[in-house]
């Protein structure tokens, strides 16, 4: 198994929001990034098996309100953006509001 | 253990600092590296020699995370004969870790638990639960201490090691004896429906008005902190061993919780009061100095 997935964002009492990279998937292409109205992805750079990979992350700023941030793509109906921009599959979106 | 002052009656929050070396010898010829996880409320140093845990530091994180680096760097060489120049490579981690000076490469404090937590219980560890002072993250990892999966909960600091820190001052207890406390409950009440540090106050007194006990409005608190924990080790994947790390992993409350809601049992916790014995609050930064001794072995190969 070598895989490195980091989930952005929260479970709270209104539901749980997240959304997901698999760094090893990631290439850093930016495809998403160009995709996404709120411009809230951007690169950052993960510390993988000793070397710096850079990778897409949510900005610190809306980790702790993508609940809002997101709700412009309404992923509740499916795929968003930033999902469907990967070509490597390594954005995923999880929403499930209570 | 050294003793550093005395607790003055009025804070009950106020934990412990101190500071450990290991009875071990070293020469000019060892690798030693560094590792300082600044954290949001306190601020851990390790050194290690070969690879191995020589001392170590904990200190309170001060408003500005330079200086409390330095302070619990400075910490952690007290009584080793050790002088910051002999260490070859410092790796800085934690919520300040940009703000390391002394550090030669920065990791993020994820990574460095996973190591960390791989190093203190060994290859059997496969979630890490990492309650910090202001965020919670439960990380799975492989054999070899590597992150697999990660999430923190950092929107707010209800569950947190700094809302435990509150609810010692409020109910005036030593933050120290607040586990062993919350234990002391013929029932487990409901937990608190309301975790907010910032609500934690009017809850609190609320539940105190109602005639609750210290014990009985502690464990509702402790409960409902344990459950948030839970539902995050859930969402990531529980796989077995579980450990927790960080300054909560000493609130025997939260752990044996944690332990019932979820239907394991965590590794043994190290008896860290014992010398000899590594502290899960220090895990960060001993991955990070694991972290240090690699990079400058790979630097030289190079």
């Amino acid at each position: 198994m070598k895989v490195l997935i980091t989930h952005y964002g929260y479970i709270d009492g209104s539901g749980e929001y997240y959304i997901v990279i698999d760094s090893d998937r990631c290439s850093g292409c930016g495809k998403c990034i160009q995709k996404c109205p709120e411009k809230a992805l951007i690169l950052e750079t993960e510390f993988i098996d000793l070397e710096d990979k850079i990778v897409v992350a949510v900005a610190e700023e809306y980790r702790k309100k993508i609940k809002y941030t997101c709700a412009a793509c309404k992923p509740e109906r499916g795929s968003t953006p930033c999902v469907l921009a990967c070509e490597a599959k390594a954005v995923k979106c999880i929403w499930n509001p209570r | 253990m050294k003793e550093q002052g005395t607790v003055k009656a009025a804070e009950f929050w106020r934990w412990q600092e101190y500071h450990r070396v290991m009875p071990k010898k070293w020469t000019s010829k060892d690798l030693i590296t560094a590792g300082v996880d600044v954290g949001s409320v306190g601020s851990k140093a390790a050194i290690m020699v070969n690879g191995e845990a020589y001392s170590w530091g904990i200190t309170r994180t001060g408003s500005n995370s330079p200086e409390s680096a330095a302070k619990a760097l400075s910490y952690a060489l007290e009584g080793t004969e050790l002088k910051a120049s002999d260490l070859k490579y410092i790796v800085g981690t934690g919520y300040g870790r940009v703000n390391v000076p002394m550090a030669n490469k920065a990791i993020t404090e994820i990574a460095c638990h996973a190591k960390g937590a791989n190093y203190i219980w060994g290859p059997r560890v496969r979630t890490v639960l990492d309650v910090g002072g202001q965020d919670i993250k439960a990380i799975r990892i492989d054999e070899t201490g590597r992150v697999v999966s990660f999430l923190m909960n950092d929107k707010c600091a209800a569950g947190t090691g700094r809302g435990m820190e509150v609810f010692a001052d409020l109910l005036q207890i030593p933050i120290e004896d607040i586990g062993e406390i919350s234990l002391k409950v013929e029932k487990e009440p409901e937990p608190v429906s309301c975790t907010c540090v910032a609500f934690a106050k009017t809850e609190a007194m609320g539940l105190l008005r109602k005639g609750w006990t210290k014990e009985k409005v502690l464990a509702a608190y402790t409960r409902a902190m344990a459950v948030r924990m839970a539902n995050l080790i859930n969402r990531v994947g529980l796989e077995k061993e579980l450990v927790v790390t960080g300054g909560q992993s000493k609130n025997i409350g939260i752990v044996s919780r944690i332990e019932v809601i979820l239907g394991v049992k965590c590794l043994p916790m190290p008896n860290w009061r014992d010398e000899g014995n590594l502290d899960p609050m220090v895990a960060g930064a001993f991955g990070a100095a694991l972290f240090a001794k690699a990079l400058y072995e790979k630097a030289q190969k190079a």
